[in-house]
């Protein structure tokens, strides 16, 4: 199976290319359309800042070649992040796959710590990605802005307020947490992905 | 709910995991990866490898097992030991590290923090504090717990807390090596007074120990090593007993 992970001025792209290596598959790292676009799979990973971040995709047309991709396509942290609409985070326009805005978390008391960093339960799983899933598995998050819950819904978190923590809408599914940063649980969902 | 952290400190020497009492007398411990994958598959939540002769030695042995730490364990890692520049923090965070603890280059050039959160995020710099109760009050300590400084305690987590740290990794040193629980106390005043995630380290004995740092101390994260290394503490026992107790932990 041919894995494409999505070169970019990003962080993280190293600990994804490990996770798949780890499950025997030999993933490339490329910003070349033809590659991409030829690809089973396609990872949009992610760490960094949205507003630079795309900027940088839409001056080397990435962001137009994201939309227009029909295989499977996982998008992580700012990877879904950026699928979104809009971002407060430098009040960045993005993809818009997933028809929904991306909010700063707003603390509301001393124990509401941004980022959100640590591991954390799903819940209301759903979808393929979560094949298999029969109790509330804990992933690693590193975030500081979310996803409000809306109709694409695949996985719900609670930390300051309730959110989407996974996006699923046709091709494109997306998590907020860092599956290649979260052990064996991280591991089903991958493998889940890569099977799909 | 957010879960607590069980963290093992692994201390590396020449590639090998190795566990002070007080600083000094260290002892063989076991192959780094294999030590970390055994936590990673136990339950530990996230681990540190500190390369503890940092000050001293060549840097190329430990930027070559970072790398290999990262093609070998799914859960994060933080790397610490011989940080002076934000050129280092690239060289760490390139071989595969999630976080850079910093501390003797950060009392030296607090700037540091700054930069390191301006340029790759908050979230990667951890700032480790050495600290111990002196008559006048709780002081920090460089390179290891050698020497002395004019820093307190409580001043100067607030301030790496205000250029941008992740996250503070607090060591007493009258507790570590000594098995007798965390400086709770202190902890807690830290976990009051910041705003940002406090790891416990040093005193680890037994299980109660880490419930305390939670409850009383307001950690959010627990850190040891020999307790873990030795097997005094299996990782499971550890966490179905918080979980007994009322913690939230990842099981």
């Amino acid at each position: 199976m041919n894995v494409a992970i999505i070169k970019y001025n990003a962080g993280n792209i190293f600990s994804v290319d490990h996770a798949l290596r780890r499950l025997g598959v030999e993933p490339v790292v490329t910003a070349d359309k033809e590659t991409l676009m030829k690809a089973d799979r396609v990872i949009f990973p992610g760490v960094g800042e949205a507003a630079t971040t795309m900027r940088f995709l839409k001056e080397q047309q990435l962001d137009r070649l994201i939309k227009d991709l029909r295989q499977p396509v996982l998008g992580i942290c700012l990877g879904m992040q950026l699928m979104c609409r809009h971002s407060e985070e430098g009040d960045a326009d993005c993809l818009g796959i997933f028809d929904t805005d991306v909010k700063r978390f707003r603390p509301q008391c001393h124990a509401d710590k941004v980022p959100h960093m640590g591991w954390n339960t799903l819940h209301h799983t759903c979808g393929p990605l979560f094949k298999g899933f029969d109790r509330e598995e804990f992933v690693y998050f590193v975030h500081s802005f979310y996803v409000p819950v809306n109709e694409y819904a695949a996985a719900q978190t609670d930390y300051i307020v309730r959110y989407c923590s996974a996006l699923h809408k046709d091709n494109f599914y997306a998590t907020q947490f860092h599956p290649e940063k979260s052990g064996k649980v991280g591991e089903r969902i991958l493998t889940n992905f890569l099977n799909l | 709910m957010l879960a607590k952290r069980i963290i093992p400190c692994l201390d590396i020497k020449d590639g090998q995991t190795v566990k002070g009492t007080h600083f000094v007398n260290l002892r063989q411990a076991g192959d780094p990866i294999e030590l970390g994958k055994a936590y990673s598959e136990q339950g530990a939540d996230e681990l540190v490898y500190l390369d503890i002769t940092a000050s001293h030695e060549g840097r190329k042995t430990f930027t070559e097992l970072v790398k290999r730490i990262a093609a070998h364990i799914s859960i994060p890692f933080t790397v610490g030991g011989g940080i002076h520049e934000l050129a280092d923090v690239d060289r760490l965070l390139n071989a595969g590290a999630d976080k850079v603890s910093i501390n003797s280059a950060a009392l030296r050039r607090p700037g540091l923090v700054d930069e390191i959160a301006r340029h790759f995020g908050s979230q990667v710099c951890v700032v480790a504090i050495d600290a111990r109760q002196t008559p006048q009050g709780w002081k920090c300590f460089l390179n290891g717990g050698r020497v002395e400084t004019d820093r307190y305690l409580f001043e100067w987590a607030r301030e790496v807390n205000d250029r941008g740290a992740g996250e503070i990794l607090f060591t007493s040193m009258d507790h570590d090596g000594v098995k007798t629980g965390y400086a709770n106390r202190a902890l807690a005043r830290l976990s009051d007074e910041l705003d940002i995630p406090v790891i416990a380290s040093g005193g680890a004995g037994q299980k109660e120990h880490f419930k305390e740092a939670f409850v009383e101390g307001k950690a959010d994260a627990a850190l040891a090593a020999s307790v873990f290394h030795f097997g005094e503490i299996p990782i499971p026992t550890l966490k179905e007993y918080l979980r007994k107790e009322g913690i939230a932990v990842r099981l």
